[in-house]
């Protein structure tokens, strides 16, 4: 294909997916819509369970409120509207979620590469990432307080620590996995050049792993988002969307609406972090045949 | 044999045993006490069924594997030597360029890796690309040409360094007939061109008989070398030499030698594998 030919087929399927992704977004309406409109509005029982959600304006409000919502002045704002307390709230949470990101990759590859260098190394170490990754976040958050505490870092430290502790595991089993896929002829051509380990590492095993790393990042770039926002929840002082969903909340009588703003832009700083991802992975991956497209 | 005349070989192969899992339950004898010589300019093949050990011997001789017993001169060097001088250009049967480099820097990994300037590089690349016939190619990605020219490329890659050898597995065994068959002529050529020495090893018996000069037969459990055949069919081969009574004799002679060494095994009593 030529290049034009290629420039012009991506437009067409960039075209195609914001076709999709309103498509998607006007389902989404209607679903919700078309409840509210026939779904009793106290809720109701199943055989003794209240399971049947309430459609009361409280509880699920109409998706144009919800719009309208951001253009609402926020309660305890001054004059601010909710989009622009919003707006600072998710960039004070997105560059702790890109920080807690940056460091998670850091030593999710720096484990990855310890682990294919020495075969004892993954025997001894995965079994505990694994068991890392099923600690609760909450009852991890007050230990790195207090550590970040007597190393005299800045707030904000924690959240990017517990976002990395997030984020880390994806990228370590993807990019071990990535390394190990080199295949062995490659191998036997590297060691016919003499080519030392490290050497092989720089020019056959890692680019070989990129593939298989995109994955791993991704669902990294999306765990770092929590990872911030539950902090931001568990521990008091950081003012990101974290923090505005839990003060929203409070504020549901008055305003029900607005906690799902805050959810919003919960959601759109995941699509974010994963859109970068996903950006650096079309920049890594431009030149690679189709099929090894993550 | 004195040391001076192994000095002037571009290969020899000792007494070399090579055992897999020695002392263990699984104990393969892939290699029983093989020696072989090849002399500079030779176009030697390795033929004989599967698990014959032809891969292993060539292995042994890249230094890719160190063999259980008997030793291995290359150019005069021990092959470990040879390796680190990148004394020899091995090419596969899967091409095994690196989809994330272009062809130019496909052909450049080799003497990347021996430090050459990026000015000496691309002088040496379009050199090799106008030896395999795709000088215009140099932009491509590997994953945009066809088997047979990505081949092309692993062998301009393998003799990128100029070394004096070239080892090779199998290199067109995932070819079609006809690309395969227009892939030994071209071969046959570059190495004319160059004077390279090839040890190659193949399945396919007229494969083995139009390129080489001589055609090691060699069986299985343990694998060992059974016949040397000498091709004379000269140097200037080309599509006609398919054709000629010579070439077809020595597909019969190498045929028998193949069917000979499985006789002796079953008279001995020895698996195949």
């Amino acid at each position: 294909m030529s290049r034009t030919g290629r420039t012009a087929s991506i437009a067409t399927t960039a075209v195609r997916r914001t076709a999709l992704l309103f498509a998607s977004l006007a389902i989404a309406v209607a679903l919700w819509e078309s409840y509210k409109a026939v779904g009793p509005a106290d809720g109701g029982d199943v055989f003794g369970w209240r399971i049947i959600p309430k459609t009361n304006d409280r509880v699920m409000p109409h998706t144009w409120t919800m719009a309208a919502e951001f253009g609402d002045d926020a309660i305890g704002s001054g004059d601010q509207k909710v989009w622009s307390v919003l707006l600072g709230y998710s960039w004070y949470t997105l560059r702790m979620a890109l920080a807690g990101l940056a460091l998670g990759m850091f030593v999710g590859v720096g484990l990855a590469v310890a682990m294919a260098r020495l075969k004892i190394v993954e025997r001894g170490l995965l079994p505990y990432l694994v068991i890392s990754q099923t600690i609760p976040l909450i009852a991890l958050a007050p230990q790195i307080t207090v550590i970040r505490g007597s190393l005299d870092l800045p707030q904000w430290t924690s959240a990017a620590a517990l976002a990395a502790f997030l984020s880390f595991f994806p990228v370590t089993v993807s990019t071990l996995r990535g390394l190990q896929s080199a295949p062995a002829a490659s191998l036997e051509l590297m060691d016919s050049y003499a080519a030392g380990w490290w050497t092989t590492l720089r020019k056959l095993r890692f680019p070989a792993a990129v593939p298989y790393m995109v994955p791993g990042m991704k669902l990294a770039a999306t765990a770092s988002v929590i990872g911030v926002i539950v902090t931001e929840i568990t521990l008091g002082g950081l003012r990101g969307v974290g923090f505005a969903t839990i003060d929203y909340s409070q504020k549901v009588t008055s305003q029900p609406a607005s906690v799902y703003a805050a959810v919003f832009a919960a959601a759109a700083l995941g699509l974010i972090m994963f859109g970068l991802v996903a950006a650096g992975e079309s920049i890594l991956m431009r030149r690679r045949p189709k099929e090894s497209l993550g | 044999m004195s040391a001076a005349t192994d000095q002037a070989k571009a290969v020899v192969v000792s007494d070399v045993s090579m055992v897999f899992n020695q002392g263990g339950p699984g104990a393969v004898a892939a290699l029983d006490h093989v020696g072989l010589e090849v002399e500079p300019g030779d176009f030697v093949s390795l033929i004989g069924p599967s698990g014959c050990g032809k891969s292993t011997l060539l292995r042994v001789i890249a230094n890719l594997l160190e063999p259980t017993a008997g030793s291995v001169l290359v150019n005069g060097k021990s092959a470990h030597q040879a390796r680190i001088d990148q004394d020899y250009g091995m090419a596969f049967q899967q091409s095994g360029l690196f989809e994330w480099r272009t062809v130019t820097k496909n052909i450049e990994l080799p003497l990347e890796l021996k430090g050459w300037d990026k000015q000496r590089r691309r002088e040496r690349v379009s050199e090799m690309l106008e030896l395999v016939k795709l000088p215009d190619r140099g932009g491509h990605m590997p994953w945009e040409l066809s088997g047979g020219q990505q081949q092309r490329i692993a062998i301009a890659r393998a003799l990128a360094a100029h070394p004096p050898l070239l080892l090779m597995d199998e290199p067109f065994g995932a070819l079609d007939e006809m690309t395969r068959e227009h892939m030994q002529s071209e071969l046959l050529q570059i190495c004319a061109a160059t004077g390279t020495t090839v040890v190659f090893v193949t399945h396919s018996i007229p494969e083995a008989v139009y390129l080489s000069d001589r055609v090691v037969v060699m069986s299985a459990g343990p694998g060992r070398i059974t016949d040397i055949v000498s091709v004379d069919l000269g140097r200037d081969r080309d599509e006609d030499t398919r054709e000629d009574d010579t070439f077809y004799k020595k597909i019969t002679e190498v045929r028998e030698a193949l069917r000979g060494g499985e006789l002796t095994d079953s008279a001995r009593g020895i698996e195949d594998r």
